[in-house]
């Protein structure tokens, strides 16, 4: 087993208790809501979509620090982006997490690297890029994690 | 094969050893088993006399003249003895051999259910785990029944004085939890079976957490059905047992068809077994009956009044650790509790508390610990629970308030 401070890195610690972008975007182009029934953690992600470019992002919830680290750091690396480029943020994070890729996902979001060593925990931290996806897809109902 | 054979510690301050599994490391820690009430880990015993069975004994039951069947035969139906007598029913047909207690809610609702008709009632309380609510729900579906609520108060205990109310001329059935799996609140089902059984009602009692910790007499009682699981007993998983009154398992229709549970068979016409046989069609879990049954037996050498006392005793104590934790709030605090304590910390959620508790070996469940009805009574989407054995000591207490330190370190 890895140690604990490889899954909770400083990053993610400061991320959970002041997560970016932590508030309900209005007015909206995409939403959807987000829910892993095993453990409860639930979060709402809203966006703003002009010209095929993400112009801004907020998400609302509440779960664990994984949970909340990896959807903050979502919104800050997602903002700005075209919509191709974040759903291929979204296919990075989730091959890497789902322990196929062995490509870091870029920049801070290296920091949830460690979450692979965790198989109970992998759920929390790809719950908010699955809400994401479902957002920008445009589909209605709940993301969930499978 | 019975306990008295082994090497046991009839003392609960040994029983450690009897348990190898116990003797590990987790995460470079020993390991310090706080998760009882998912299951319970099994004592040597119990592994022994499965392991004699497979390797000596196994032959179907209820088949053949040949000796091994007959010894496993002999071994079935002294598991069901043991059943009968550990909670005191007054008959051995009155125990059924089930999967466990979810098989054995189940087994009442769909075959009590046949009978009922749209507007027919059914009261369960609000601290039901999702196996004592969902067979209710698939009855309202099929049948129209209607599904009371009885709620709890701040403290997780049943509001009694709001039964009376609940309780009326279309409820056929109370259906309540001996102690709730999510707080250890210890409900009074004999003062609720006393209620219904005043109105004629009959009582199903949900036991899976009670015949652990708590002496259960079902004569006593007077509950009309009794389930419980034999793994959180300290027996295997796959079995469990639901007591019914002889006047009920004679009454109710049989449950699933097959094999043992006919006296004959014809294209025309099947007659059906006597009770248990009735309600046991197919071979049954041989071995998983006779772990169970000397899980049993070595409860019983353990003495469960010993067992109540220990498992009582480490709750308070851990009640009043956890207090010196800041920020930490235990959700459930009942004056009749046993054996579990849940709890919230300010900032951290659970499932991060479980990973960082695991890191120092220490094993708990975090999570809503399949009663949801509960976690939104509290308004919390999930607790931390630690839950207690009869090899747990306040030593393991100890571990899991210095772990509770380092979650505290870590999220400062
Ligand atoms: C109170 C209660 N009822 C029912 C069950 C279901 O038991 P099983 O999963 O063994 O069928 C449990 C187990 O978690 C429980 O704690």
């Amino acid at each position: 087993m890895t140690e604990l401070t490889d899954l909770y890195q400083e990053l993610i610690l400061e991320h959970n208790k002041k997560p970016r972008n932590f508030h309900r975007l209005e007015p909206h182009t995409h939403q959807a809501e987000g829910f892993n029934p095993l453990c409860g953690d639930r979060l709402v992600v809203e966006l703003s979509v002009q010209d095929e470019t993400v112009n801004d992002i907020g998400f609302v919830g509440a779960g664990c620090a994984i949970c909340m680290a990896s959807a903050s750091m979502m919104t800050e690396a997602v903002k700005g982006q075209s919509v191709a480029a974040a759903m291929q943020l979204f296919d990075a994070m989730h091959g890497y997490l789902a322990g196929q890729g062995t490509v870091l996902p870029p920049g801070k979001l290296a920091a949830l690297a460690g979450v692979r060593e965790y198989p109970m925990r992998v759920k929390c931290a790809t719950l908010p890029w699955h809400t994401l996806q479902n957002a920008l897809q445009g589909q209605d109902g709940t993301a969930k994690t499978e | 094969m019975n306990v008295a054979s082994m090497t046991i510690n009839p003392s609960l301050d040994t029983a450690r050893a009897d348990f190898p599994i116990l003797n590990q490391e987790v995460a470079g820690k020993p390991l310090v088993y706080l998760d009882n009430a998912a299951t319970t880990q099994k004592p040597k015993a119990v592994l022994e006399a499965m392991q004699h069975y497979y390797l000596w004994d196994n032959a179907n039951v209820h088949r053949g003249v040949h000796t091994l069947s007959q010894r496993a035969t002999m071994a079935f139906d002294e598991a069901r003895l043991k059943v009968q007598r550990f909670i005191n029913a007054k008959l051995p047909e009155e125990i059924i051999f089930v999967r466990g207690t979810t098989e054995a809610i189940n087994l009442v609702a769909q075959t009590m259910g046949k009978r009922l008709v749209p507007g027919d009632e059914v009261v369960i309380s609000a601290l039901e785990h999702h196996a004592n609510i969902v067979p209710w729900q698939m009855l309202r579906e099929e049948r129209g029944i209607v599904l009371r609520v009885l709620p709890i108060d701040d403290t997780g205990q049943v509001c009694l004085d709001q039964l009376p109310a609940l309780l009326g001329q279309r409820t056929r059935l109370v259906a309540v939890g001996h102690v709730s799996n999510a707080l250890g609140t210890v409900v009074p089902v004999k003062t609720i079976i006393e209620m219904a059984h005043s109105q004629g009602i009959p009582v199903l009692v949900d036991g899976a957490q009670a015949i652990p910790h708590l002496p259960v007499d079902v004569q006593g009682l007077d509950c009309d059905f009794y389930a419980f699981s034999g793994h959180k007993a300290y027996g295997p998983t796959g079995i469990g047992a639901l007591y019914g009154k002889k006047t009920w398992l004679e009454s109710l229709p049989p449950w699933q068809g097959g094999g043992d549970m006919i006296r004959s068979v014809s294209f025309e016409k099947t007659t059906y077994s006597e009770p248990p046989a009735k309600f046991e069609a197919g071979t049954p879990h041989i071995a998983g009956a006779i772990g169970m049954g000397v899980a049993l037996d070595y409860l019983e050498t353990m003495g469960m009044a010993a067992i109540a006392a220990h498992d009582e005793m480490l709750c308070r104590y851990a009640a009043d650790r956890l207090a010196e934790v800041p920020g930490l709030r235990l959700i459930g605090t009942a004056a009749d509790k046993s054996a579990v304590v849940s709890f919230v910390m300010e900032g951290v959620h659970s499932h991060d508390i479980g990973t960082i508790l695991n890191s120092e070996g220490v094993a708990v469940r975090a999570g809503h610990h399949c009663a949801m009805p509960v976690m939104e009574r509290f308004c919390v989407a999930a607790t931390t629970r630690a839950s207690f054995g009869l090899y747990n000591t306040m030593a393991d207490v100890d571990a899991l308030v210095v772990a509770l330190g380092k979650v505290r370190h870590l999220f400062r």
